[in-house]
């Protein structure tokens, strides 16, 4: 089967909806697992490596979790496809140039995707919009359980699953959430933010821009120990600190209101202005530009526009999700043109932001 | 400032995390940071790096000897220094002794208290429990230290109730 043909629409994919969907994006959880003995896949000759797949694809593809899957090998996929997976986060970006031997398994909800001979022998993660890792930790647990019966999982009572890497024994488990943090942003507060949260041992960082860049205004909050603590104890950590989190960013947005409206306001009314009006534009500005958007439609300064429009712009003006827009490859110039044009053509029916906030929108900034 | 890990180009990233009591901070130049995967959620983790970067020093001062290789799969320490991965599972108890050092230098504990697969080859799993919990023992009797050899007891009993409940299944 055809991928594109199988994925969820840009549009549908934007319409979802979940707990603070305002401030958080997606709620994310990994789980690391290996088949004992059989070398890991950094360390496996090939055979080694189709004997792993040969084991877990018909196991994974088995599980009543996966019913009707897209299931396919990382060498019969074309790049853009692979891209396409990554630019959704469904894959990483190292199993996206994996090519024989690995292979991927994605549910039809596109909530559960296993990658088979990543780093470990099966990585798996699920995943949901907004806020709500407890139901997520509970569709990877059931998963993991049932596939756990069907093979024959490295694990001792001492150390927990094992894995390639020391740093993901124990649980194996990487728990995460994606945050949209305007407000702590330009209220010049995120840096605080980060240094707090890091000594709680997560790790903060920004999700698109290389290192302490953040494009788009996103971070990932995550938990960087595996080991000697429970699942539900990483769940509960990062809980409260989203919590906490998601409080500041609110907080930030309302202070930022009563200061400086004026800024806020002019920040968004040019993101619009450049956004709806440009013809040339890189993916990098416009990331930063529908963050500003976005924040706009949270704060009640586009009045009947469905804030799904910008998550979907956020999504389809990425590289691979253009070029399936456009059939075809387009080179980076090609894509900066092609971009402007999707951007201006969506943003056509949108009119222009509200003058002033309302007493309304500060209400509108908490949930 | 040179990048930590090519050592050749200009470090422009500056990544700095806690984990625990431990600060860990890294240099990179924008190829190297592009290439461990900095910019990828799913993929990166700064412990992850260190590994490559002389934490595996650690695993090699404890076990002395680098010249062991695991019987499984051929893995060297040598080799670990290289990747910052190991070759197998079995390569866990290979290098047991080192690991143990740089396990609690990045997390939480050393002793897993998670998820335990209630399918998996438990009595296999809890007769190697027993005696790895038999050795401590004896090493704690020797030491004297009877605080400790009271809770190993504990242990051995739960475990071998939780041995006897797998066979009757
Ligand atoms: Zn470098
Ligand atoms: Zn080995």
């Amino acid at each position: 089967m055809n991928l594109s043909e199988f994925l969820i629409t840009p549009r549908d994919i934007s319409r979802r909806t979940g707990p603070k969907d305002k401030i958080v994006i997606s709620s994310r959880i990994r789980l690391a697992r290996n088949i004992r003995s059989i070398p890991f896949p950094g360390w496996a000759k090939k055979p080694d490596r189709l004997k792993a797949a040969q084991l877990i694809r018909p196991a994974v593809e088995s599980l009543a979790e996966l019913k009707d899957c897209f299931s396919e090998s990382m060498d019969n996929l074309p790049s853009l496809d692979k891209q396409l997976l990554v630019e959704r986060h469904l894959i990483s970006r190292e199993h996206a140039a994996k090519g024989v031997g690995s292979a991927m398994a994605l549910n039809k909800d596109e909530t559960l995707c296993v990658m088979v001979n990543e780093e470990d022998h099966i990585r798996m993660q699920a995943l949901r919009p907004g806020l709500q890792l407890n139901d997520v930790w509970q569709t990877i647990n059931q998963a993991d359980t049932h596939l756990e019966s069907k093979l024959d999982y490295a694990f001792t009572h001492e150390w927990g699953f094992l894995t390639a890497c020391p740093t993901n024994l124990g649980t194996g488990i990487r728990v995460s959430a994606m945050l949209h943090l305007p407000g702590l942003v330009l209220a010049e507060q995120i840096n605080q933010i980060i240094q707090s949260v890091n000594k709680l041992g997560l790790a903060v960082r920004g999700l698109y821009g290389e290192g302490t860049e953040a494009l788009g205004n996103v971070f990932q909050v995550s938990n960087q120990m595996t080991l000697g603590e429970t699942e539900e104890a990483i769940i509960e950590r990062l809980n409260k600190v989203l919590a906490q989190i998601i409080e500041h960013e609110e907080n930030a947005r309302i202070r930022l209101l009563e200061k400086k409206p004026k800024v806020l306001l002019n920040h968004i009314g040019r993101a619009f202005g450049t956004l709806a009006n440009s013809h040339i534009i890189s993916s990098k500005e416009t990331m930063n530009l529908l963050s500003l958007l976005k924040l706009g439609m949270d704060l009640g300064l586009f009045p009947g526009v469905d804030r799904s429009i910008v998550d979907e712009l956020f999504l389809v003006t990425q590289p691979a999700h253009l070029q399936k827009a456009s059939a075809g490859k387009l080179g980076a110039d090609e894509r900066d043109l092609r971009r402007a044009d999707m951007l201006r053509e969506r943003l056509a029916g949108v009119s222009r932001p509200l003058d002033s906030i309302s007493d309304e929108s500060s209400s509108n900034t908490k949930e | 400032m040179l990048c930590g890990l090519c050592k050749q180009k200009n470090a422009t990233v500056h990544l700095t995390q806690i984990a625990g009591e431990k600060m860990q901070k890294v240099d990179l130049c924008e190829d190297c940071a592009k290439e461990k995967g900095v910019d990828d959620p799913a993929g990166f983790s700064l412990a992850d790096m260190l590994l490559g970067l002389g934490a595996s020093q650690e695993m090699e001062e404890a076990s002395g000897n680098s010249d062991v290789a695991c019987p499984n799969c051929g893995f060297t320490q040598a080799d670990f220094k290289k990747t910052g991965r190991l070759g197998c599972s079995e390569c866990y108890e290979t290098f047991a002794e080192g690991l143990e050092a740089l396990l609690k230098s990045m997390h939480k504990g050393t002793r897993h208290v998670g998820k335990v697969p209630a399918g998996l080859r438990r009595t296999q799993d809890l007769q190697l429990r027993l005696n790895q919990l038999q050795s401590q023992l004896d090493k704690a009797v020797a030491e004297e230290n009877f605080e400790q050899a009271a809770v190993l007891r504990d242990e051995m009993k739960k475990a071998r109730t939780d041995l006897e409940e797998c066979g009757k299944e």
